[in-house]
């Protein structure tokens, strides 16, 4: 009996904390989400209140969809997004693959190299990025994009793809191979689909930073059509005047189609995270 | 079709040997049994028969044709794992019909194969099922069902019953063994069990350390063991070895199987008191700790009674001792 209350007790503490982390976390979103909704001087005025009749406005939405190309700038967000995506869970996997399956020479050198890059940041390498761009001539492209994303987001990838990839039996594998799989087989359809829940997990911790990054956009691709949504957001960020109705407006926009992704993975990463744990 | 031949075969993984030198002659149509306790190489080198391992050294030949640089494919060999190893996404059929369809085989051909090997294992009901929905007993039968279609030269496997419970442990052996008779096909099975080894083989390769100890018929080795450690290894319970000079006999050691042990509270040359007794109704084990022999096991038939601390005595038959020399070599 005392065990029960008790552990209602600890289940009303554990969800109260829980709420209280989301209310702080959410609270932001909020902010934004409702001030978008109304005019410059309500902002102003209150900016913690609902939109109410009086001070409901779209003028932000408005703004945003005429002024700038944000439909553009959205397909670019996305488009650097879903590419490097693809290219880090794609190559991660493959190096994943290799470190945990083959024995050779190096391996575990291997893997503490292509591990390194979780510990040092990639901007540090700004300027030597910038200048192979240049003289590549892939300024002002998205490919230069997408190429220093997937550069950035591998190395959390291999580092927790080679974990989950070793426990996957290696009776299956074996077993592929007496019935005559290529190598390539195996990787797709036996191993890929056993670590989906990693790949998961791995693909949202890449993607919100991707989609959220400032830095590369306005270095190595600030033209007009190269633009990111959070690039493009910037035109209304002036040093003496800002458009908060356009800024919040185009923020409030830019929530949505990562929330799309994230609800798409979200599924797969409960278990991707709980799996070590629960097993 | 089917003979393997094994000449002279080692394995190292860096500096370390797994597997010493193994010589091995296994005849078309043979069961042969490869049993040892863990880590005794005999998995790895079943894996190097399938071409999972590369071989160091020495040559693997199937039917007089090398094969050590084959791939796994195409050696024509099917392999049972311990975990069974299906294809998580395919159904029964598609599992068992994967090595034929990479072969190219007609669909009709691979249909009929599996539906022939399906029959041989009571498959029929379950042919469109996903692995997950099979219970463990299904799955390994699945497993073997996935080798038979292949009709391959060699059948291999790896402690296919370890993961199952007692009862169905017995079932799946007894069809292991049905389906060596109708099929007549060589047959290599790693187990750590020997009631397993005992009862399938035609022919057991006792492993230690990876050397071969003795390799023979399961009764050649029950009644006539090289040396100690395969006297030990097979029969159940263990052999008792006994200080031959505190029998007064010219040998290092004596070894004695249960069974030949008898027990009285009056009579006897060994002297010691009962520390365990196991009752199974068809037979009694008592165990018996000796001041000289250390821990002794007697295995008398019938239900009998020995109060656990009393004083009882023991009487080796001679005839039926076995004599090993301080390296544990067989005296004959």
């Amino acid at each position: 009996m005392s065990t029960a209350r008790q552990s209602t007790t600890r289940t009303i503490a554990a969800h109260g904390v829980l709420i209280l982390y989301t209310l702080i976390a959410l609270f932001p979103v909020f902010v934004i989400v409702v001030n978008s909704f109304k005019s410059r001087r309500a902002i102003f005025a209150d900016p913690l209140a609902l939109p109410t009749a009086e001070t409901f406005d779209l003028i932000g939405y408005r703004t945003v969809l005429q002024q700038g190309d944000f439909l553009l700038y959205f397909q670019n967000s996305m488009m650097v997004t879903v590419g490097s995506l693809f290219f880090v869970l794609l190559f991660g996997a493959m190096a994943a693959f290799a470190l945990s399956e083959y024995r050779f020479r190096g391996n575990s050198l291997m893997g503490l190299y292509l591990a390194l890059g979780i510990m040092i940041p990639i901007r540090l390498g700004t300027v030597a990025i910038l200048q192979m761009m240049v003289a590549s001539g892939l300024v002002n492209t998205l490919t230069a994009l997408i190429l220093v994303y997937t550069a950035q987001g591998l190395p959390l990838a291999v580092f927790i793809l080679s974990e989950f990839m070793r426990s996957v039996s290696d009776d299956l594998k074996n077993a592929g191979r007496i019935d005559g799989l290529s190598e390539y087989t195996i990787f797709f359809r036996l191993v890929l689909p056993l670590v989906r829940p990693a790949m998961a997990t791995v693909a949202v911790f890449t993607m919100i930073p991707i989609w959220n990054d400032l830095w590369f956009p306005l270095i190595l691709a600030p033209s007009e059509e190269t633009k990111t949504i959070t690039l493009g957001s910037q035109v209304f960020i002036g040093q003496f005047v800002t458009n908060w109705n356009a800024v919040l407006a185009a923020l409030g926009l830019a929530i949505v189609p990562v929330l799309v992704l994230y609800l798409i993975f979200s599924r797969q990463l409960i278990r991707g995270i709980t799996a070590g744990a629960v097993k | 079709m089917g003979a393997l031949t094994l000449k002279n075969v080692t394995k190292a993984f860096g500096r370390t040997e797994v597997i010493k030198g193994v010589d091995l002659d296994v005849q078309d149509g043979e069961f042969c049994v490869f049993v040892g306790p863990s880590g005794c190489g005999k998995s790895t080198l079943l894996r190097m028969i399938a071409g999972l391992e590369d071989v160091t050294s020495g040559d693997v030949e199937i039917d007089g044709e090398r094969i050590n640089d084959l791939a796994p494919a195409r050696r024509e060999i099917a392999m049972v794992f311990q975990s069974y190893a299906l294809y998580p996404h395919l159904t029964v059929r598609d599992n068992m019909g994967l090595a034929l369809k990479q072969l190219g085989t007609p669909k009709a051909q691979i249909v009929e194969a599996a539906d022939k090997a399906a029959a041989m294992l009571d498959l029929g009901p379950l042919m469109e099922r996903r692995p997950s929905e099979l219970s463990g007993g299904q799955r390994q039968r699945v497993a073997i069902g996935r080798a038979i279609v292949r009709t391959p030269k060699l059948f291999l496997f790896d402690e296919p019953l370890s993961n199952l419970d007692a009862a169905l442990r017995v079932a799946t052996r007894i069809e292991i063994a049905r389906l060596h008779r109708d099929l007549g096909a060589t047959m290599i099975y790693v187990t750590h069990d020997q009631v397993e080894a005992m009862t399938l083989a035609d022919k057991i390769v006792v492993l230690r350390a990876g050397r071969v100890e003795q390799v023979g018929r399961p009764m050649d080795l029950y009644n006539d063991p090289d040396n100690t450690f395969v006297a030990g290894f097979i029969g159940s319970p263990q052999m008792n070895f006994l200080k031959a000079g505190l029998l007064g006999l010219s040998s290092d050691t004596v070894g004695i199987r249960p069974e030949h042990l008898a027990i009285s509270a009056t009579e006897g040359p060994i002297e010691g008191s009962v520390s365990h007794l196991e009752k199974l109704g068809g037979e009694t084990l008592t165990y018996v700790r000796t001041p000289d022999h250390g821990l002794l096991t007697v295995r008398q038939f019938g239900e009998h009674d020995h109060p656990v601390d009393s004083t009882v005595r023991l009487t080796p038959d001679q005839s039926r001792a076995f004599h090993f020399d301080a390296d544990g070599q067989r005296l004959r």
